[in-house]
């Protein structure tokens, strides 16, 4: 990518210092230039602008100025404590200054022509004090509310944003999502170097909240919208993955924990650091045969963590037990690491940032979970599908060997209801049974595995006593050599 | 209509709309508050940390410091019924 490379080298950012953004914006914001924070009521503009005036003076030495239209310093700074920023021992460290500008319409009567130099002024000699180098300004619309002749607003606004230009200050200004223009006054109009647009939906009483650049002159950046958080720690955006397919590709194998299986899979099983889908009806043998891929991982000193949506660990270890696959000793061990939710408790980004928080702290080279599908609950088909992209990206990245069973409703075609997750998937293996004669038979089949030669096989299983054990195929010998190794 | 009044004009340097205001001004006080009002130019150019206590963002500002409540009234005060107003020397007509 050379033309990224040119462009971070023009263009200088101004680093957030929020976990994630700076990952899609390539940087930072953009250095010396005003930047416009668009969302609704409660999306966390204020909070971004002040992450960013608090990161700069803490980690990057840069000083900041929060001119405020909205609540009072010592509301903002009450506000803000919640999430870890104490203002208060900021202003005091002169590392950040906060102006507080109230404006009332019933309070002021206008005769005359007009400018906002005292404005001007104020932020001149608050730059001025501490050597500020980031500005915020929140919610500079409000003063269409505080003053009537828009026509000098609107010159002012714009002589504002150009004067800190070259006042060379990196700015947020944030602005109210409008109802026909991206902001309510159409501020677009005046920032042009980097729009950025905040979002807080609920869809299906599930909360998601959502960032998007818009626009960002002069850089490449991330163009999806990604789910973030606010918690203790302050935003985070999910995921700190990069962009860019441009994963280590090894060429290690992996067991798929069943010696027939793995001679399917090109002899070898798995790749490492591969996704693996599982996918079959209730009761096929998916969670059975994830445990045979986790008992061998184990086996061979590896890692694990399973993320449980349908079951707790107890009854997991006891339902393999029954299917002889003894997985307890692994977790006595601390090999093999559980993490039980309900997928319907959280929103999707909290999943994303749970299932982070979960892989940084076992550190593991297999990851199982199961089901998919549950997780698919808690989103819409497109959140779903973005997030899971994130979790392949990020598990990729760190070389994570990762498997998903996925449940198929029997009303739909076996093949066609993974469709939406299919191709992100490495290989495919799908477990299935069929009545005849009034016996259930399980068989399973490799519907793709890419990079290797694999089986075009349908085979039957049985589930005894010491797991999962494939049967031989039965068939015509006549066809037997041509189905055999094809890709 | 005895009371005194406290004048504050907010400036910034000698703009033609900083010396409108302050001619305005002095001839509305001449005319309607005679012998009873004090004015006070505060330039921010030379005191910018003053801008803060009135809440000043637009200049010109005038500030009615007394008699209370506190009165803003912003412009070069070129529109004399309406500074009049705004000073409670003329009731609020319904527009």
């Amino acid at each position: 990518m050379a033309s990224q490379k040119f462009a971070r080298a023009e263009l200088r950012k101004s680093p957030t210092g929020i976990p994630g953004l700076d990952d899609i914006t390539n940087g930072g914001l953009p250095k010396g230039r005003p930047t416009l924070v668009s969302g609704g009521p409660g999306s966390g503009k204020t909070l971004l602008g002040i992450s960013f005036l608090v990161n700069g003076a803490e980690q990057f030495a840069e000083p900041g100025v929060l001119l405020t239209f909205e609540e009072n310093a010592a509301e903002l700074a009450e506000d803000v404590r919640s999430l870890g920023y104490d203002l208060e021992s900021l202003i005091a460290r002169k590392k950040l200054i906060v102006d507080y500008i109230h404006v009332d319409r019933s309070e002021i009567e206008e005769t005359g022509e007009y400018d906002l130099e005292g404005l001007f002024v104020r932020l001149d000699h608050a730059i001025a004090e501490i050597g500020a180098k980031r500005v915020m300004l929140d919610t500079i619309e409000t003063l269409f509310g505080g003053l009537q002749d828009t026509g000098i607003l609107r010159a002012e606004l714009r002589r504002l944003f150009r004067w800190m230009r070259d006042r060379g200050v990196t700015s947020v200004v944030t602005a109210e999502r409008g109802e026909q223009m991206f902001t309510r006054q159409g501020l677009e109009e005046y920032i042009t170097d980097a729009v950025i647009s905040l979002d807080h939906r609920v869809e299906e009483q599930i909360s998601t909240r959502r960032i998007r650049i818009v626009k960002y002159r002069g850089s490449t950046h991330g163009t999806n919208e990604y789910p973030f958080l606010i918690s203790r720690d302050g935003i985070n955006v999910l995921p700190v993955t990069s962009l860019l397919l441009e994963h280590e590709a090894p060429q290690e194998r992996v067991s798929s924990g069943l010696k027939d299986l793995d001679a399917m899979l090109g002899g070898k099983g798995y790749y490492r650091a591969s996704t693996v889908l599982l996918s079959g009806t209730a009761g096929t043998g998916k969670t059975t045969l994830a445990a045979h891929f986790v008992n061998a991982a184990c086996a061979r000193g590896e890692r694990c963590l399973y993320f449980l949506f349908e079951e707790s660990p107890q009854q997991f270890l006891r339902n393999m037990r029954s299917a002889g696959i003894d997985l307890t000793a692994w977790v006595k061990q601390g090999l093999l690491r559980f993490h039980a939710d309900r997928p319907n408790r959280h929103g999707l980004e909290t999943h994303l940032l749970e299932m982070h928080k979960a892989v940084e702290s076992q550190n593991p080279s297999v990851v199982v979970i199961d089901p998919i599908t549950n997780l698919m609950a808690a989103g819409t088909e497109n959140d779903v599908r973005a997030m899971l992209t994130r979790v392949i990206d990020y598990l990729k990245t760190r070389g994570v060997t990762a498997l998903f069973t996925s449940l198929t409703t029997p009303a739909h075609d076996l093949e066609a209801t993974e469709a939406m997750i299919s191709s992100l998937m490495d290989s495919w293996v799908l477990v299935a049974i069929t009545e005849e004669n009034r016996k259930r038979n399980r068989w399973l089949y490799v519907l793709k595995s890419r990079g290797m030669p694999h089986s075009n096989d349908v085979r039957p299983f049985v589930i005894g006593d010491k797991g999962i054990q494939l049967l031989a195929v039965e068939r015509p010998a006549r066809t037997r050599k041509a189905g055999r190794k094809s890709r | 209509m005895s009371e005194n009044y406290a004048l504050k004009l907010y400036v910034a340097g000698q703009t033609p709309k900083a010396v409108r205001a302050f001619s305005n001004l002095r001839k509305i006080c001449e005319e309607h508050l005679e012998g009873r009002y004090t004015i006070e130019v505060v330039d921010l150019i030379e005191n910018p940390q003053l801008g803060r206590g009135d809440q000043i963002l637009a200049l010109p500002t005038l500030v009615r410091k007394l008699p209370t409540p506190i009165k803003k009234i912003i412009g070069d005060l070129s529109n004399t019924e309406r500074v009049l107003v705004g000073l409670d020397l003329r009731p609020r007509r319904a527009s």
